[in-house]
């Protein structure tokens, strides 16, 4: 199925990408193509077919790991601001939510 | 000192008995990385703790201590999995200055067992793509000639091996990342099944499908790493707590008896004849040595890169969304709302082939698409594991070729996703189902270049997986040193 430059535009305003117009004009040419390739799917009937989800669905007889529900000590805040960009007394500092 | 020759189990046992210093093997693959920059296999070298952690083994070696199991094994991390203090870029200029403050498990446990960590190698941007071309810091070469690529995701971690700058390498992969360019480099390349290698510490990509596993210059050596990095994390909740086997005391015995399927859809248009020849001249040498060979219909497979493509994407466009400049990284300067803070930093942080994923990922998941798209590929992708669990009622492990064509030439499939995204066409399978698979390389095209054949396995059996690979190695006799090193001594 074809995507039309509107699809791109909304679809880059969900992902949080601001894209050049260069770029909207050649990923709704790529993706639509790319989304011709994928529409060979619709030749299989799947109506019965249960949805395989994850790995550890597929031979039934796998368990994963699981710990204790035990508090552990955990990276603590100097750490955890350490690589970013903009941080202040522990915390993390962003330009401000609304308005503008 | 040539690397290439050396097994990691000899090197160990030739630093025991004080013949050679782990300083001195250390130096030796440094000066090779050095020798060999224009390659490009490593963003990071970590020369410094290296030498330090060679400089104990020595100590301990020269007071009779006994050796770990990799003891002076040097071997190099794909740059997605984090070390502790030591810059991780997942190849993306987003992540250009981070430095992670936990270390992955399977790094962990290689330096519990005495390896020696070399560096970082570089990979295409968060591990999406087949050629690592879409690296920030630039393309990967292949040693075998220069003005191909080396396959990918991982290309820097065969690299590092294929020319002898490590033993050893850690790889992920999610639709073939260790495989191909182990098979377009020449080297062994193991994927194990999903869930036997903890994930922790690995900049996920596609959740379902991720899997880390080694490259190393002979099965051996990929059997003695996997003994190393198996086994349940709970760091990892889906890392299993299936047994593991003893991978290295597996690979003793034959192959007699082995049943080897050989699934047709695998061998039909769009395979290099080359590439044809090798891998069905690799079949018969198991079948020489005892293997029954059987015919095997895995039906699904033509739909195995549409279901990969929405399923890796859709995970992606999820995993990826972390990337936002908040807490880690690059963040765009002139924006005004955090929105455009967002926006701006993902668009400038990024590159093509990742923000195409996360396009994609977006859409197959977005209200009104949700169920056509993401809905029925994990309906055809339950299909494609019926397919093999069928397929393995009727044989042991499966041999396919690793790779439609050998190493192509850098910028050839560039401006064509569709075209590159065909070159995992013979292992992305193994990720959807979630079994083990293993390149080994089976000669040389007319024009020098490595040929890989694969072998596939059932969950969690990576014991006969490797026993079969190591019996064909053997038969095989490949040597996976290219010329450029060879004559170089």
């Amino acid at each position: 199925m074809p995507i039309s430059k509107a699809d791109v535009e909304k679809i880059a305003e969900l992902a949080r990408l601001e894209l050049t117009s260069e770029e909207t004009e050649s990923f709704t040419e790529q993706l639509s193509s790319i989304l011709e390739h994928i529409d060979k799917l619709n030749e299989l009937e799947t109506a019965d077919v249960e949805p395989m989800s994850h790995c550890s669905t597929a031979g039934g007889d796998t368990e994963y790991a699981r710990r204790d529900d035990v508090t552990r000590p955990s990276l603590g805040q100097r750490l955890a601001v350490e690589n970013a960009p903009d941080a202040e007394a522990g915390y993390f500092k962003v330009p401000r939510v609304i308005g503008g | 000192m040539e690397l290439k020759h050396l097994s990691v189990a000899s090197l160990r046992n030739l630093i025991a008995s004080r013949e050679v210093t782990a300083v001195e093997v250390c130096r030796n693959a440094l000066g090779r990385i050095e020798e060999l920059s224009e390659l490009n296999a490593f963003i990071t070298t970590t020369a410094e703790p290296a030498l330090a952690s060679a400089e104990q083994l020595d100590r301990a070696a020269e007071k009779g201590e006994p050796l770990p199991k990799l003891a002076g094994a040097i071997i190099a991390i794909k740059d997605n999995m984090v070390m502790r203090g030591v810059r991780t870029t997942a190849g993306s200029r987003i992540l250009f200055n981070y430095k992670p403050p936990y270390t992955a498990t399977a790094i962990e446990r290689l330096q519990a067992a005495g390896a020696i960590i070399i560096g970082k190698t570089n990979c295409d941007e968060f591990a999406m793509g087949s050629s690592t071309e879409n690296s920030a810091y630039g393309p990967v070469r292949n040693p075998w000639d220069p003005a191909r690529v080396p396959g990918g995701s991982s290309g820097g971690s065969a690299v590092a091996v294929a020319a002898g700058m490590a033993m050893g390498a850690l790889g992920s992969d999610t639709g073939g990342s260790i495989r191909q360019p182990a098979s377009l480099c020449g080297v062994v390349g193991l994927k194990p099944t999903y869930g036997r290698v903890s994930r922790y510490g690995l900049i996920a990509f596609g959740s379902s499908l991720d899997q880390i596993g080694p490259f190393a210059n002979s099965v051996e050596d990929a059997a003695a790493i996997l003994d190393v990095i198996a086994g349940r994390d709970v760091n990892d909740s889906t890392s299993s707590n299936a047994e593991v086997d003893d991978y290295s005391a597996a690979l003793t015995g034959d192959v007699r008896g082995l049943r080897v399927g050989v699934p047709r859809e695998y061998y039909g248009e769009g395979l290099d004849p080359e590439v044809k020849e090798k891998t069905e001249a690799a079949i018969k040498r198991l079948e020489e040595m005892g293997a029954k060979i059987v015919d095997v219909s895995l039906p699904h497979t033509e739909y195995a890169v549409p279901v990969y493509y929405l399923i890796a994407t859709a995970e992606a466009s999820a995993n990826l969304a972390r990337f936002d400049g908040v807490r880690y990284g690059f963040r765009a300067e002139d924006a005004g709302t955090l929105k455009e803070m967002y926006s701006r930093t993902r668009e400038h942080g990024f590159g093509a082939e990742v923000k195409r994923r996360i396009m994609l990922g977006t859409y197959a998941l977005s209200a009104g698409y949700y169920d056509a798209y993401y809905g029925k590929a994990q309906k055809v992708r339950a299909l494609i594991e019926r397919d093999f669990r069928n397929a393995f009622g009727s044989c042991d492990v499966i041999a396919t070729p690793t790779a439609p064509t050998p190493a192509f030439k850098l910028g050839e499939k560039a401006d064509n996703p569709l075209e590159m995204y065909l070159s995992d066409i013979y292992t992305i399978t193994a990720n959807l189902a979630g079994i083990p698979g293993i390149s080994l390389p089976c000669g040389l095209s007319s024009n020098g270049l490595p040929i890989g054949v694969q072998l596939i396995g059932r969950q969690f059996d990576e014991a006969t997986l490797l026993r079969a690979a190591r019996n064909l190695e053997q038969a095989l006799g490949f040597d996976s040193t290219p010329a450029a090193i060879r004559n170089n001594g």
